[in-house]
């Protein structure tokens, strides 16, 4: 401690003293933290605070609960046939968070209440498809996408037609993308589409993922499901996510399969932006 | 049923159907134990659990497989591999003497090294679930193993880090930016290791590349990896791709590990392909293995056994390859396998300590969800306290976000925190070279230049030239 009483007097700077990092630029060119600079060799406060934002929104992203009244309310207000139909309100056996974050095996399975309204509801006619909105991770992904996603479906679904007769949409509180089995077998819809808030990431607290299945049961594995992931903004865009939802679906009546064996030979997105340098380190 | 296993505490008597069961029971709390069913009822039944593991005799876990031999390659290549005179010092104890003896002043470096192929994983998963955190520290820190191909990682005093530079598509220029905000906080000597967002042939083969011209323009003293499936990067190899580490994730069943779509026999296939290469200056450790409790539970393939001993198993199939880097992700698969800080602190820890004790050159993923209760105020503790414990690298990635992988590890910042706290340094080929570079001005602080050091200026500053804004 003696020889700390010896130092110059340090300089009086606004920030405090961060060192820039001169490279910062470079962040045009990825989304990664890169050039945060550092005051002595660590984290400088601004950058550490905008992580903690970041991680603060995708935590209560997890824990946020699904809005199913706002759900209908957009749901009411689409143009099309489906927004005649109320929605179906259903559960899990994960009776909330703690549960569903522990026990994946919950997730999956509908509560006895749930049971009961599917029974009621799906009348005597099967349908061609049961559209299922679950929070998943992220119910935040789920209130911002679903909707846009649907609408631009069911635009691109009677364009291309047969019809197709939709189940009413089910939403479903504290659901894994599994839960879809269990609602599509009940409802006797030859196709289910899970519509589920991904895990957030720090810079995508709010991105949903599409899980289509053709002929859903429980038991269903992964390889016989198609998934379109990473809707959001900066991410691909609903409209985009709807036509290529409608494109599998349409291929997934006429094969009457889903899965590894459906490849997805939809037109591919242009690639946005100008062209980039590459690796500059080694030109 | 006849229990073998059984406790009296008071007028209660608490049984135990088999071994398996006694390692399960008493292993500290996590949520994968209680997701499988096999985590202990009570807090006084995991206690009882540990009193009767500890008179346990280490000979019994040569006897009775947990697994069964004649239904799990990784049972056979445990028990046949089993070296008995190297067993000889400890093949007296229990489970609990074996916790004295390795805390004692007999259990030297050398002596820990010598008793390594005479230890199974079972033993050194029993032993782990008797020890306090510190205890893990203690020995682990204990417990030296270095390994090397262009630098020598592991040494006493030193931290490596692999500098991670995921990009959601693999783009070059995104790539290129990372690891040079890596290599200019003087990270990456472990490995510069991508985890490709598209796992198929063409994208490694442009991935290797890219990171191979980095390495050889500025002649850093280090390797690279690109994290695909193991049967890519064969291919890859066939190709003739500069590949300098086989990367595979394991785990510790059979049926784990075809879960992964990699048998034994593809693991030595694939290490001989990367050692016909010779591209290791200083030492021909070529595999680089990632590992993580929870990995056979979610595969439903661990037959029952609670999930540190079936991670500790698949430290058995990464020592058969001598590799280069072993890690844990510790904190990456999520709150149904280890719910919050404490419990992925806990297993950092058992992870770090069962791999090094077995001989591992240990790293860990110091890491964690957005739905895992934990923070980075977690992952400074589990980071200070594995370099106290001597671990030989952590990860190193941009202001501690994967943007492809969406989860929160160690950032390059973090390195340079346990650096001066602890007095760490990088690996010593790789010290020089931030030293030459002026990349570390000076090395011991560290202390870092202001400036852009020389070398990486002139690449920075035409492309700021070619953007127009030079």
């Amino acid at each position: 401690m003696a020889e700390d009483a010896h130092d110059p007097p340090a300089a009086e700077v606004p920030d405090g003293g961060v060192i820039d990092n001169p490279w910062a630029s470079l962040r045009a060119y990825t989304d990664a933290r890169i050039g945060l600079g550092r005051a002595g060799i660590s984290l400088p406060t601004a950058p550490l605070l905008a992580f903690q934002l970041a991680h603060a929104q995708a935590k209560d992203a997890v824990h946020t609960a699904l809005d199913t009244e706002a759900l209908t309310r957009q749901l009411a207000g689409l143009a099309h046939p489906l927004a005649q139909t109320a929605p179906l309100l259903l559960a899990t056996q994960a009776g909330d968070r703690a549960t569903y974050l522990q026990r994946p095996d919950l997730g999956r399975r509908l509560d006895e209440p749930s049971r009961e309204r599917l029974a009621e509801a799906h009348g005597a006619a099967p349908a061609d498809l049961a559209l299922v909105l679950a929070d998943g991770l992220s119910a935040r992904a789920v209130a911002a996408w679903a909707v846009p996603v649907i609408d631009a479906l069911c635009t691109a679904l009677a364009a291309a037609g047969p019809d197709w007769r939709l189940a009413p949409v089910c939403l479903v509180r504290q659901g894994r993308v599994a839960i879809g089995d269990e609602v599509g077998e009940r409802l006797q819809a030859r196709a289910v589409v899970v519509f589920i808030g991904e895990r957030p990431g720090l810079s995508s607290p709010d991105s949903l993922g599409l899980y289509l299945t053709w002929a859903p049961r429980p038991g269903v594995t992964d390889a016989e499901r198609n998934c379109i992931s990473n809707v959001r903004r900066g991410g691909l865009a609903p409209a985009a996510a709807g036509r290529r939802l409608a494109y599998l679906l349409g291929e997934a009546r006429r094969r009457e399969l889903s899965g590894v064996q459906l490849k997805d030979r939809s037109a591919a997105d242009p690639d946005e932006g100008p062209p980039r340098p590459g690796n500059f380190l080694a030109p | 049923m006849l229990a073998k296993y059984r406790y009296v505490l008071g007028d209660r008597t608490y049984r135990f159907v088999n071994l398996a069961q006694v390692m399960a029971k008493a292993s500290p709390a996590r949520a994968g134990d209680r997701l499988a069913g096999v985590i202990a009822d009570s807090a006084e039944e995991r206690a009882v659990a540990q009193h009767v593991l500890a008179d346990v005799p280490l000979q019994t876990f040569l006897d009775e497989a947990l697994i069964p031999y004649e239904a799990d390659e990784v049972t056979r290549l445990i028990l046949d591999d089993h070296d008995a005179a190297a067993f000889a010092p400890i093949r007296h104890l229990t489970v609990g003497g074996l916790r004295n003896w390795l805390l004692g002043d007999e259990a030297t470096p050398a002596r820990l090294a010598a008793l390594r192929p005479g230890l199974t994983p079972e033993m050194v998963a029993a032993v782990s679930k008797l020890m306090r955190n510190q205890d893990l520290i203690l020995v682990a820190r204990k417990c030296r193993v270095t390994s090397a191909f262009r630098n020598t990682l592991g040494l006493p005093g030193r931290l490596a880090t692999r500098l991670q530079p995921n990009h959601p598509t693999d783009e070059a220029t995104g790539i290129a930016a990372s690891v040079l905000d890596g290599l200019l906080y003087g990270n990456g000597d472990a490995v510069i290791g991508i985890n490709p967002a598209t796992d198929n042939l063409a994208q490694t083969l442009h991935l290797l590349q890219l990171l191979d011209e980095i390495i050889q323009r500025y002649e850093i003293p280090t390797q690279s990896c690109v994290l695909a499936h193991v049967s890519t990067t064969v291919e890859a190899i066939a190709k003739g791709a500069p590949v300098d580490l086989v990367f595979q994730s394991i785990g510790g069943t059979e049926a784990t590990n075809r879960s992964f779509g990699v048998t034994l026999a593809d693991l030595a296939e694939a290490r001989e392909a990367a050692l016909g290469l010779r591209r290791g200056s200083v030492g021909d450790n070529v595999m680089y293995f990632e590992t993580g409790q929870g990995s056979s539970l979610s595969a439903d393939a661990h037959h029952g056994l609670d999930q540190q001993t079936c991670e500790a198993r698949a430290y058995a199939v990464a020592r058969k390859f001598e590799p280069l880097l072993v890690n844990t992700v510790v904190g990456f698969i999520g709150p149904e396998y280890l719910f919050d800080g404490r419990e992925i602190i806990r297993a950092g820890l058992e992870d770090h300590f069962c791999g090094k004790l077995l001989g591992l050159p240990m790293g860990c993923d110091v890491c964690y969800t957005n739905h895992a209760e934990a923070d980075q105020n977690d992952m400074d503790n589990l980071l200070t306290l594995l370099g106290v414990a001597g671990c030989n690298y952590i990860m190193g990635i941009p202001g501690s976000d994967d943007v492809m992988l969406n989860y929160q590890t160690t950032s390059f910042h973090d390195a340079l925190y346990l650096r001066r706290t602890l007095g760490l340094r990088p690996a010593p080929e790789f010290e020089q070279w931030l030293a030459r570079l002026q990349i570390f001005e000076d090395v011991q602080g560290p202390r870092l230049p202001g400036a852009v050091p020389a070398a990486f200026a002139r690449p920075l500053a035409r492309l700021h030239e070619s953007r127009g804004d030079g």
